[in-house]
């Protein structure tokens, strides 16, 4: 293994390892702060199973957004679902054998990667041209947009103009992933870059605005069921306030 | 627009409710540490303190941005102002890159800026209806109220209300005489209009509902004669009700500054009242605010109800009281009797996104359409975009109705005025019904600004009581 490789190799560890128990810890915070309240944005649904499929609508089709913004939503759509497409075809390079499934999107996930960086793009100018929204964005706003473009275009090189070696990439990620550190990393610059942006978005993920994505799960004016007049709903530490009350 | 916010709370407003007199020394740290603690009750404020992307959907969803173009009014910027505090303690990139991240310290100036804006924002939800996370500019409001009560910073106009509610029973500070003699004073009226002796009991022992209803209805325009039109349904239904002197406030201003406690405590005084009196049901009159909190809040915070009639919902509104009564054919209409008007619906804005009436999600924008349909012949509704979920606030909601605060509060009711302009022009519309004391007193104050008549808001019940068939009187 060469010194890149071992670079590149303990990177790897460092930024699974930050990303899972980062996440972790936050969804956890998450679940374990109470909601005192009933808060659903009304109308809301009035059974658990309306809440499932009113959360699943945000979360796959952006509904309040597309209500919204419509600019917002065609090139936030795109460039979500471009990176779901784009990410689901790169489990090839993790299985051995590669699943059927991940074989059947191959060619969508290759050219999801324009709808990826075009929505990237647009959101982008949008920031940039919007006063409203140059208003409230902070660097770190504008260089979140920059790490994710980078990504994806570093990514769209190697698919596109320069093929990089991909058996052998697969099999140092597969030896990563088995604890078997005898293959070497092609040491491709485009690939280099890719992988380290990557690296970087794993470890600011648990630290950054990208907490949205868990966040939307947890959000109560979305999750919660529209029932308050027929059961009672009572947080921890505001039962305790119960327990002192004067009748 | 800064206008350095509404009057500063004294100490008598602030000491009865567990809140320092005045800002204490040692404020910063003390607020910080408030954050932090709210952020880990409130899963709400945690995650949406967090999730928020900047995309800038919500920018000019708010009526006090729409009408001051301030861009500390757009719903994130409000937003912002207690989130780059949260960024600078209690994240990662805000302890160590805080300019990156746009974090900044605990500052009087930042302070000063919160008192201004969390201020200009009537809690209306309207922002989270648009948001893609559901992040509600309401909820940080109301935690960046209970942060600046805590540190001994409140508004005059909510905290002294919020003692006067839970001291004396309702907002005015109307005791007990004083209210019953005003209640008489309205079946004086009642007798004159109708020639029926139509009553608006209070204190009765053992009447079948409990009405609570915003203490505005007992001698504010227009609201009085929504109070006259509850009472003409109960007659025409013969059920007999009650009002309550101890608790003769709907309205729970506790919720506006943050207060679970405070809010707590105002709710048990209807809980102790309806069972003191021995009522079956608890009926809630025309109010925005104190709807949400009597729909989605009653239960958790003065609950269970398990001691009135089951067969009702706990607490239930005026408009689900009358609906009933009248697709059961207890009462009947007249709708000829309001030819004279041509009527709009203003959707208030906690009715709306915070509540529900009727079994059916949107029965709170059906059921009082429904009634006013009923009860005259010309109904037409605003343009879809300002009316049902994504209905304007009045401008004076939130405990910003003060006139401390009048430039705001107009400014404000822009979008709302601008459609029901829109309405009376095309259609013709002469009133404007409504069914919350904050959007009366609100809208019978700016209508003049925007070159309409005070008198065109009127109560939904005054509709339903014009129309009311009573049977006839007698002589």
């Amino acid at each position: 293994m060469s010194f890149l490789s071992i670079l590149y190799a303990l990177l790897f560890y460092a930024a699974t390892i930050l990303l899972v128990v980062g996440l972790g810890r936050k969804i956890a915070q998450y679940a374990r702060t109470p909601a005192p309240l009933k808060i659903p944005t009304m109308p809301a649904p009035t059974t658990q199973t309306g809440v499932v499929i009113r959360v699943a609508t945000e979360v796959v089709f952006f509904r309040q957004l597309f209500k919204s913004n419509k600019w917002i939503w065609v090139f936030g759509w795109m460039f979500h679902m471009g990176l779901f497409l784009v990410l689901a075809r790169h489990l090839r390079y993790f299985t051995e054998p590669v699943w059927t499934w991940v074989v059947l999107i191959q060619p969508f996930g290759k050219y999801a990667s324009f709808a990826m960086v075009a929505g990237l793009a647009g959101l982008w100018a949008r920031r940039i041209l919007v006063e409203r929204i140059r208003y409230i964005s902070a660097p770190s706003d504008h260089l979140m947009l920059a790490l994710l473009l980078g990504i994806g275009l570093s990514g769209m090189g190697m698919t596109f103009v320069a093929h990089i070696d991909i058996v052998s990439l697969k099999a140092f990620l597969l030896g990563l992933m088995r604890f078997d550190w005898s293959h070497s990393l092609p040491s491709d610059a485009l690939l280099l870059i890719h992988l380290l942006l990557v690296a970087i978005l794993m470890i600011i993920f648990p630290i950054s605005k990208l907490l949205h994505a868990p966040g939307v799960f947890f959000s109560p004016t979305l999750n919660q069921v529209d029932n308050a007049r027929e059961k009672r709903h009572l947080a921890p530490w505001a039962a305790e306030l119960d327990a002192k009350r004067a009748e | 627009m800064n206008n350095g916010g509404p009057f500063i709370a004294k100490p008598a407003h602030n000491e009865p409710l567990g809140y320092p007199g005045e800002l204490i020394d040692g404020w910063e740290d003390v607020a910080v540490a408030k954050l932090g603690d709210l952020a880990s009750k409130y899963r709400s404020l945690q995650v949406f303190l967090d999730s928020c992307v900047k995309c800038g959907a919500c920018t000019d969803k708010c009526h006090y941005f729409q009408g001051t173009h301030d861009p500390k009014n757009m719903p994130v910027g409000r937003q912002d102002l207690l989130r780059k505090v949260y960024r600078r303690y209690y994240t990662f990139a805000g302890k160590y890159f805080p300019k990156l991240v746009g974090a900044v310290d605990m500052t009087k100036e930042v302070l000063d800026d919160w008192y201004t804006y969390y201020h200009q924002c009537s809690q209306c939800r309207r922002c989270s209806v648009f948001c893609p996370y559901g992040i509600d500019t309401a909820e940080i409001s109301m935690a960046a109220r209970e942060i600046m009560d805590t540190v001994g910073l409140g508004s005059k106009y909510n905290n002294e209300i919020i003692v006067k509610a839970q001291t004396i029973g309702n907002n005015l500070g109307l005791p007990e005489p004083a209210l019953v003699d005003t209640l008489g004073g309205l079946e004086e009226d009642l007798l004159d209009d109708t020639g029926l002796e139509i009553k608006v009991p209070v204190d009765v022992h053992g009447a079948d509902v409990l009405l609570v209803t915003p203490s505005a209805d007992f001698f504010a325009e227009p609201h009085i004669d929504g109070l006259m039109g509850y009472a003409k349904v109960f007659h025409a239904a013969g059920i007999s009700w009650t009002l309550s002197s101890y608790a003769s406030e709907a309205a729970n201003f506790s919720m506006f500054i943050g207060s679970y406690a405070n809010m707590k405590k105002q709710a048990e005084r209807i809980r102790k009242a309806a069972l003191e009196l021995g009522v079956k049901r608890l009926v809630v009159g025309e109010c925005g605010h104190a709807w949400r909190v009597a729909y989605s809040f009653w239960n958790t915070l003065a609950g269970p109800f398990d001691f009135l009639d089951p067969n009702y919902p706990v607490p239930q509104h005026i408009v689900e009281f009358t609906h009933q009564l009248h697709t059961a054919g207890a009462i009947k209409f007249d709708k000829e009797r309001n030819d004279g008007k041509v009527l709009t619906f203003h959707d208030s804005c906690n009715v709306s996104r915070a509540s529900r009436m009727g079994d059916k999600p949107g029965g709170q924008y059906r059921l009082p359409r429904d009634l006013l349909r009923a009860s005259c012949n010309n109904f037409v509704d605003m343009p879809r975009e300002t009316i049902f979920e994504s209905t304007y606030c009045c401008g004076g909601g939130g405990g910003l109705l003060t006139d401390d605060l009048m430039e705001v509060r107009v400014k404000g009711a822009l979008p709302r005025m601008e459609a029901l302009n829109h309405v009376i022009q095309e259609n013709g519309v002469t009133h404007m019904a409504a069914i919350c004391a904050i959007c009366k007193t609100q809208f019978a104050k700016v209508l003049p600004y925007y070159g309409m008549g005070m008198d065109q808001i009127i109560s939904l019940h005054q509709v339903v009581g014009d129309a009311l068939v009573l049977g006839t009187p007698n002589q």
